[in-house]
């Protein structure tokens, strides 16, 4: 089995039984930040704690990446094989907004206000056969 | 003491093989001297702003080394809009009597990408497609879209507007007008916006010549006066490009916060205003920011646009000279393009894009990544 590592570490938990994405949250005025930071962009406070964000939101808004973007890019596509991907913020409760890609690229299948969960999954392989895992929003269903 | 606008060159924007960004720079710069009647040995003082074209301050290679200080800005979309600010209170300090601000730049084709860790995000933020302003503006209408019932079709009818606008303006670079049809049709960029819904990174030039309000009849028989200029950064809370999160609370945003700095400044209001340009890098843009300097409540702009408000002869015309939209933008030199329209406008030397009724108050805008926001206002 691959090698599986984080995109980037302190981003989520991993390895974890249960992944999560990290926030910092400001001991002084209580506001989340995305992902963590030393210093708090609302008060400017430096003493926060990291937490854990709920694994559940919903759509805040959202579009469709119908074109490869250029550098600083990086998956194992090809201009040819390049698959558009959805992007939106996932509204956290007591937390963010959180960016990210989307599971689903069908615009139809997509509403403002719909219920997604954070998952875990392979983004890319990197040449040295280690699975690259990123952060991912996935409905959890299909709107009527 | 008031500062006055009494030179304006420009370069036309599009695509020009033949000259670098630096000589349209100096091209731009010529003209706006030749338009005040001074030397480049005159000026006392400069500002100006490139992103792609090498520094700004090379152009004294080209129009002669004087010794002057001049000084390189580099503020996103704002450089123009800041260039124009440091000018304005370079000359108000009473330091200087009269200075230059110069724009230009000359950039690749394609979106613009924009490097994660300048802005101090990690690298996974673009390696995994995120760092795209195109995403940026699609998610901003989609959202706005949806809480205040904006159609598809004025989101045509926006770029529809400026090709037109862009026909009757000989420095534009999109001078064919599309059809509303052409435009929802065109390739899908990004969910709602089309190809044609976006402007592209481009070139060109724009310099003005701004002296001391007292000293301006030297120069010109119909100077304009700078009578706001404002720049904000975002406050907390507010929805930005190139934001890995956002709070849930929201707040304003900079062109709100810059806005209301720059009625506050020049003591008008928005209906005081008779023509505007506000940044249009695509058709979500220039709706939202309707409403976010404050020329209409959120979710009027289907009704004004659709009865045809933002046309040159309607009550409230937007980018007249197309816009971003119809003239590309060269970060450097396009918040100095606004300007440079506003001038023509307040003197009636805008030929087929000039508004009726002898405009006397106009008004500049621009929105730029990470989160900033620069106004003007103009009045002869």
């Amino acid at each position: 089995m691959s090698n599986q590592i984080p995109i980037a570490e302190g981003l989520f938990s991993w390895p974890a039984a249960k992944p999560a994405l990290l926030a910092s949250r400001c001991k002084r005025c209580g506001i989340a930040a995305f992902p963590v930071a030393s210093t708090c962009m609302a008060c400017s406070g430096q003493d926060v704690e990291i937490e854990k964000l709920p694994s559940r939101g919903t759509l805040w808004t959202w579009t469709i990446q119908q074109f490869m973007p250029k550098t600083p890019y990086k998956s194992n596509e090809t201009p040819e094989s390049f698959i558009p991907y959805g992007v939106g913020y996932l509204e956290l409760p007591g937390g963010v907004r959180v960016e990210g890609r989307l599971t689903e690229n069908d615009p139809h299948k997509l509403q403002i206000g719909m219920e997604m969960d954070v998952v875990f999954e392979p983004y890319r392989t990197e040449d040295n056969g280690d699975e690259v895992i990123n952060f991912f929003f996935r409905p959890v269903r299909s709107p009527q | 003491m008031d500062v006055a606008i009494v030179g304006i060159g420009i370069h036309p924007f599009g695509r020009t093989p033949a000259r670098s960004g630096l000589q349209q720079g100096a091209h731009a710069a010529r003209l706006a001297l030749q338009d005040a009647g001074v030397e480049w040995g005159d000026m006392q003082f400069a500002f100006g702003g490139s992103a792609s074209a090498g520094s700004a301050d090379a152009l004294v290679n080209e129009l002669g080394l004087t010794g002057i200080p001049f000084i390189n800005v580099a503020n996103g979309c704002a450089t123009g809009g800041s260039s124009l600010i440091a000018a304005y209170n370079a000359i108000k300090s009473g330091q200087y009597d009269v200075g230059m601000v110069a724009g230009f730049d000359k950039h690749d084709r394609g979106a613009f990408n924009a490097d994660p860790k300048e802005l101090g995000i990690g690298d996974w933020y673009g390696e995994v497609g995120l760092m795209m302003t195109t995403q940026f503006f699609a998610m901003k209408i989609q959202k706005y879209m949806h809480d205040y019932a904006i159609s598809h079709n004025t989101l045509a009818k926006v770029s529809e507007k400026a090709f037109i606008n862009g026909s009757k303006n000989p420095n534009a670079w999109r001078t064919k007008p599309i059809s509303v049809d052409e435009i929802i049709d065109s390739t899908m960029v990004s969910n709602p916006l089309t190809k044609f819904m976006f402007c592209s990174p481009a070139e060109g030039g724009v310099a003005l010549i701004l002296c001391r309000a007292d000293h301006a009849k030297r120069y010109t028989d119909a100077p304009v006066y700078l009578k706001g200029a404002t720049m904000k950064s975002r406050r907390f809370g507010s929805f930005e490009v190139f934001a890995p999160s956002q709070a849930l609370q929201q707040v304003d945003g900079p062109t709100v916060d810059a806005s209301n700095a720059a009625f506050e400044m020049a003591g008008v209001g928005p209906r005081d205003i008779d023509v505007m340009q506000l940044q249009d890098t695509e058709v979500g843009a220039e709706i939202m920011h309707m409403a976010e300097n404050g020329f209409c409540e959120d979710g009027e702009q289907e009704a004004l646009i659709q009865q045809g408000a933002t046309h040159i002869g309607g009550s409230m015309p937007v980018n007249t000279d197309g816009g971003c939209l119809a003239n590309g933008e060269p970060i450097g030199a396009s918040g100095l393009r606004q300007v440079y329209e506003n001038v023509l406008q307040l003197r009636g030397q805008a030929g087929d894009h000039q508004v009726p009724g002898d405009p006397t108050l106009a008004y500049t805008h621009v929105y730029g990544a990470p989160g900033i926001s620069a106004i003007t206002i103009l009045q002869r």
